[in-house]
């Protein structure tokens, strides 16, 4: 290892990119350290590695540097965070420095916040059903412990209640419950000590922040989170760091002191523009849009990082919110989350016209995870396969009602139309504060369905029917 | 692997005398070299006199590091296409370009850490797979390292350079001779065999570039790394031949001859058996957007088609479906034996976070792996989910290497790239003979290569050729186009390859219609070759059916349209009763529940019922409104016993019965219901047929909001 020596000789400065020359053997990924004229520092890290020559981006602004006497240090080593325990309750910057009030955190570990890659081997099937509480998701869209469930939503839309809602609410219900245990009782144990929140916000106004901060303080849930903060007016290079601290920070949580962790990270659509923006630095061909070719890739490198594995009773589950721009599904950026998450909340703004809380777009919705039924109920994916199916059918009767009008439906279409909206006022809607039990949202299940003949309950067995149906 | 490949580069130098691998290997003491082998390509396949070669190559130096790019100089002896170990670490790469003394390498792994200087040294072949006994049942990543035991010594997760032989080097197999000493072979024979699994005999064959006289072989229980028996050839050099061989991935494995293939894959789906069938040694492509049932449709193909070997490649997908896998099969059963699937099948995974090089590599280690089971003369089914992630990481190659991008950023050979991959597919006359023992007749060698470029001494004879093995290998590929938008490039590319396009539909999935494969977008180019099958071998009605209500599916919707226009009233009583009948096909056939446990897999003959049951119910009705026709159809159109249709997909089996017996009773039905009329009962209010959903569909479809 060569000493520590400073080099002076930088050629460029562009963007947050700073090319120095004259390096013996520069490490790809190694972190450096920049020291400007006046003695301040600032972090880097090297993008390229080159005989006598490193592309450097500069963690943070890049104002005031200069060619002449601006030094630059490697450090020789990756990017790493110290990780412990006592960040628990603590809010960070995009670089993994404390920011709140507190005392300084001494880490019990270093880790490289690029993480390795999970042995598939390694993998535990996730199967734990947690209950948000919402029905659309419990029901419908069931989250799963280790599972990787995104939020499309769109701008002006109340995806940060829904993550706090969430947050609050979470709860896994126990293997063997009977249908007569409350869900609320059997759960309370695993929401206690071993439950941690990660919250990662990346380039959100001071009011997001503020929000998510009061939320978790009123609930008293802030003492078992981490908050990381990366502002609007933040460095835009904060933004790359920052979910793979806060995936650190929970990998530890998860994996050392086995706790399951949820992790929200908000929005990634501003992680996927900050990728952008470096990718453009460094004058790479553009793919989509003006997205890096390599971006499924780099979103993968997060959102893979969720799930449980064996010899850890822990987990880490993911909810990423990011907001399609221009509502387009088809965006890079939902397209590619879609392409690697187990499935998604897709936001609707219809629904959210009509003021209804949460607006989720059910039929655009999906989890691919199944949960086992011994940890629900045995209705429970059949209720959800024929609620979907009639919804839609109720939505397509509405919008051929629209051209024909309503006399000219059928008995069954209109039974359908009814039940479109009788399911969007009272399965979907409800309150913020509203936490509904899962065995509750299936009795509304049966309740609507109860509008249609049975002969049309195609998705559900005749035993099934028989047995819930009242 | 670094140790593993410097063994399996001595190989053709050792057992002869006996000596144990590794020490020869070191010792730097090459005998006789295997005479060289073109194989298709052109390429190098076996060289041999490299090992002592190995001491004398000097390193090169890394010059620069981007991503997965490394450019090394001064690296001796590389050639295209040959692995390099690269760095401290001694990670694994490929040589993908060469200029002046500079080396182009993509690396297997990830390169953060890595540094100038560090040295790069040649592996001097290029990046193969171990082919032998005890691949099946294991969990591969993309450069055939056994991620199972990679668990073992790291843990939850994966670490740099970290080296692991592909195959079990403890365990010792049973080994039966199948020839004696004395036998002349030739590359492709089989000498031998082993019980790899309850399920699968694996069936060790003479290597690629091997032929002559068996001068040692004696049956016993080996270790992989041990001579099972001894060949001599025309130079009189002995070639050791071990149970497994090494063969790279990027070059197809030779054959004698590609055949037409005419068996279909059967699958157990309803909608890809009937309409949108596979030939064995076919190709399919299963294009759709996520959220489409992709993955679900590649896991029932692997758990349920009838091929006898599973190559199941995770490409760039996510890590916790492979495991669902890994977890799952063992606990299925195999519909035919009752054996546990995960006996006959290999899964490779190279999830998206793990490094792309490797995944560009996991798809030719795939199919080499395929290729290899072919050879002993068995039906392989390959699933490649997916190769949009595939193309991916070419491009993020290509672009790091500063090409000229082509279409949407993608290097303009990846049309080229898509096709090769997908000729690797097909039946063949396998190398080398059968079991029979007359080999001594055949004199010449045996790939493609030698067929094409055949001398015309080369005596060869019809009998030798059927008493060969055949085995193919079909190859079902997924496709994530971005957005959904199939005029992409890797959409494009492998429609004008594949024969089969399984059209995955989102509104469908909306709809939970699955699997949401669209009726009217999908085609099978196989389709009259398994009609003619169907005829043949199984029965003469099925492609009747089939062929009578894709029509009707077709029909159905030219009708909606109409609908939409003029609204329901405009029809005519036969419209009405083929729209119930289109209705009834798609939900209680079409759709296929994959998670029910008998509705998962669906037997042809109970296909067969099934759209017999259908068809009973469409001829009752239409008979029915001939003979009344002033009589309201929905009279039969909601008759109670239409809700048989629907409850036939859960019936098992055992109890074909029930559904082989609908269509009698839906004439019987009718016929009730017309005396009924007769005698003057009264008739329900008129109940007007609820239009489908299929309309709105296909316009999202189409329209493409």
């Amino acid at each position: 290892m060569p000493a520590l020596t400073w080099y002076t000789n930088i050629t460029e400065l562009y963007g947050p990119l700073l090319i120095v020359e004259s390096v013996e053997s520069p490490t790809y990924e190694e972190l450096v350290t920049i020291e400007l004229g006046d003695g301040s520092q600032r972090q880097g890290r090297v993008l390229e590695a080159h005989r006598g020559k490193a592309v450097v981006q500069v963690f943070g602004s890049t104002t005031g540097l200069d060619l002449e006497k601006t030094k630059v240090r490697f450090l020789g080593k990756t990017a790493q965070m110290s990780v412990t325990k006592q960040l628990l309750g603590r809010t960070l910057s995009g670089l993994g420095e404390v920011i709140d009030d507190g005392p300084a955190v001494i880490g019990e570990e270093e880790r490289d916040i690029n993480g390795s890659a999970t042995n598939p081997f390694a993998r535990k099937v996730p199967s734990d059903f947690i209950q948000t509480g919402i029905s659309t998701i419990d029901v419908l869209n069931t989250l799963i412990r280790g599972q990787k469930l995104p939020i499309f939503s769109l701008s002006g839309l109340p995806h940060n209640k829904v993550a706090a809602q969430i947050a609050r609410q979470a709860t896994v219900v126990s293997h063997q419950q009977s249908e007569s245990v409350s869900s609320r009782s059997s759960s309370s144990k695993s929401a206690a000590d071993d439950f941690a929140i990660v919250f990662g916000a990346m380039g959100v106004t001071s009011a997001e922040a503020h929000y998510f901060r009061r939320e978790l303080e009123d609930t008293g849930a802030l003492g078992r989170s981490v908050l990381f903060l990366n502002q609007a007016d933040d460095p835009v290079i904060e933004r790359i760091l920052l979910p793979r601290m806060a995936l650190t920070t929970a990998e530890y949580l998860a994996f050392t002191h086995h706790m399951h962790v949820l992790v929200i990270l908000t929005d990634m659509t501003n992680y996927a523009n900050a990728l952008r923006e470096i990718s453009a630095a460094r004058k790479e061909i553009p793919g989509r849009r003006g997205y890096p070719g390599y971006m499924y890739t780099d979103l993968a490198s997060l959102y893979e990082r969720a799930g449980c594995v064996e010899g850890s009773d822990g987990s880490i589950t993911q909810i990423p919110i990011l907001t399609m721009p221009d509502d387009d599904k088809t965006h890079p950026i939902p397209d590619l989350t879609g392409y690697i998450t187990e499935g998604q909340i897709a936001f609707a703004r219809e629904l959210h016209h009509k003021d209804m809380y949460p607006p989720v777009d059910v039929l655009a919705s999906l989890s691919r995870l199944k949960v086992s039924e011994e940890k629900t109920r045995d209705d429970h994916h059949a209720m959800a396969n024929q609620l979907f199916a009639a919804y839609a059918k109720g939505k397509e009767v509405r919008e051929l009602a629209q051209i024909l009008g309503e006399a000219s439906l059928s008995v069954v279409d209109n039974q359908y139309l009814v039940f479109a909206k009788s399911f969007e006022e009272r399965f979907i809607c409800q309150g913020e504060n509203e936490n509904r039990q899962i065995f509750d949202s299936l009795q509304i299940g049966w309740e609507l369905l109860k509008i249609l003949p049975q002969t049309e309950l195609k998705r559900i067995k005749p035993d099934i029917i028989a047995k819930y149906m009242k | 692997m670094t140790k593993n490949m410097e063994k399996s580069k001595s190989r053709s130098n050792l057992g002869v005398r006996s000596k144990p691998a590794r020490q020869q290997a070191t010792s730097g003491d090459a005998s006789q070299p295997l005479k060289m082998v073109k194989n298709q390509n052109g390429g190098d396949v076996n060289t041999s006199d490299q090992t002592q070669n190995r001491l004398s190559i000097k390193p090169g130096k890394i010059d620069s590091i981007s991503g997965p790019l490394v450019i090394a100089v001064d690296v001796e002896g590389l050639k295209l296409y040959d692995m390099v170990s690269v760095g401290y670490a001694k990670l694994m790469g490929e040589v993908i370009e060469l200029r002046d003394n500079r080396a182009w390498v993509q690396v297997y792994e990830e390169t953060s850490g890595l540094s100038v200087n560090e040295p790069v040294i040649s592996l001097q072949k290029p990046l193969s797979v171990q082919l032998g006994p005890g691949m099946l049942t294991r969990f591969y990543d993309g450069i055939q390292r056994p991620l199972d035991t990679i668990f073992e010594l790291s843990g939850t997760f994966i670490q740099k350079g970290i080296s692991v032989p592909p195959l079990n080097q403890e365990k010792a197999w049973q080994f039966t001779a199948a020839k004696k000493v004395g036998d002349q072979v030739v590359a492709g024979d089989i000498i031998g065999q082993v019980p790899e699994t309850s399920l699968i005999t694996h069936y060790v064959m003479v290597p690629p570039g091997v032929e002559g006289k068996i001068i040692k072989i004696a049956d016993g229980k080996y270790q992989i790394d041990q001579t099972v028996a001894v060949v001599v050839d025309d130079q009189q050099k002995e070639v050791p031949l071990k149970m497994y061989q090494y063969w790279p991935i990027r070059q197809g494995r030779p054959y004698q001859k590609k055949l037409q293939s005419n068996v279909p894959l059967t699958t157990g789906q309803r909608v890809l058996d009937t309409f949108f069938p596979i030939l064995k040694g076919g190709t399919a492509a299963t294009p759709g957007p996520f959220g489409s049932g992709k993955t679900v449709t590649q896991q029932q193909l692997a758990k349920w088609c009838d091929a006898q070997i599973i190559i199941y490649i995770g490409c760039g997908e996510r890590g916790n479906e492979m495991t669902d896998v890994l977890k799952e099969f063992p606990h299925l059963k195999d519909p035919k034996s009752g054996k546990p699937l995960m006996e006959r099948t290999v899964l490779i995974a190279n999830t998206s976070n793990m490094p792309i090089a490797a995944r560009e590599a996991s798809i030719y280690t795939g199919i080499t792996i395929a290729e290899y089971y072919r050879d002993m003369g068995y039906d392989v089914a390959l699933m490649a989910d997916s190769t949009s992630r595939w193309a991916e990481a070419l491009r993020e190659i290509s672009g790091r290497l500063e090409e000229m991008p082509g279409e949407e950023g993608y290097p303009a050979y990846l049309a080229g790239r898509i096709a090769q991959f997908y000729e690797r597919a097909g039946v063949v006359l396998c190398a080398g003979g059968g079991q029979s023992s007359e080999r001594e007749e055949i004199k010449t060698e045996d790939s493609k290569q030698d067929q094409t470029a055949a001398k015309s001494s080369r005596p060869k004879k019809s009998t030798q050729l059927t008493k060969s093995r055949q085995g193919s290998v079909t190859v079902v590929g997924a496709v994530s186009p971005p957005g959904g938008d199939l005029s992409e490039p890797v959409s494009q590319s492998s429609l004008r390859v594949t024969k089969v396009y399984w059209a995955l539909d989102s509104s469908l999935a909306y709809a939970r219609h699955y699997p949401a494969i669209h009726w009217l977008q999908s085609y099978s180019l196989y389709s009259e070759e398994v009609d003619d099958y169907n005829r043949n071998n199984f029965d003469y009605e099925y492609p009747e059916l089939r062929r009578k209500f894709m029509g009707m599916l077709q029909e159905e919707a030219k009708l909606q349209e109409i609908i939409r226009i003029v609204g329901m009233d405009s029809l005519s009583n036969q419209e009405r009763i083929l729209l119930e009948t289109t209705k009834s096909l798609r939900e209680d056939y079409l759709q296929q529940n994959a998670f029910d446990e008998v509705d998962t897999y669906t037997s042809k003959d109970k296909q067969l019922a099934m759209l017999r049951a259908i068809w009973g119910f469409y001829e009752a009705c239409l008979g029915f409104a001939e003979r009344n026709s002033e009589r309201l159809v929905s009279d039969v159109l909601d008759m109670e016993l239409k809700n048989e249709l629907a409850k036939m997909k859960y019936v098992s089996e055992q109890e074909l019965d029930k559904i082989v017996s609908l269509p009698k009773q839906f004439h019987d039905e009718v016929r009730r219901i017309e005396q009924a009329g007769e005698d003057g009962e009264p008739e329900k209010p008129p109940l007007h047929m609820s239009i489908s959903h299929l309309d709105t569909d296909i316009d999202q479809a189409n329209g493409g909001e």
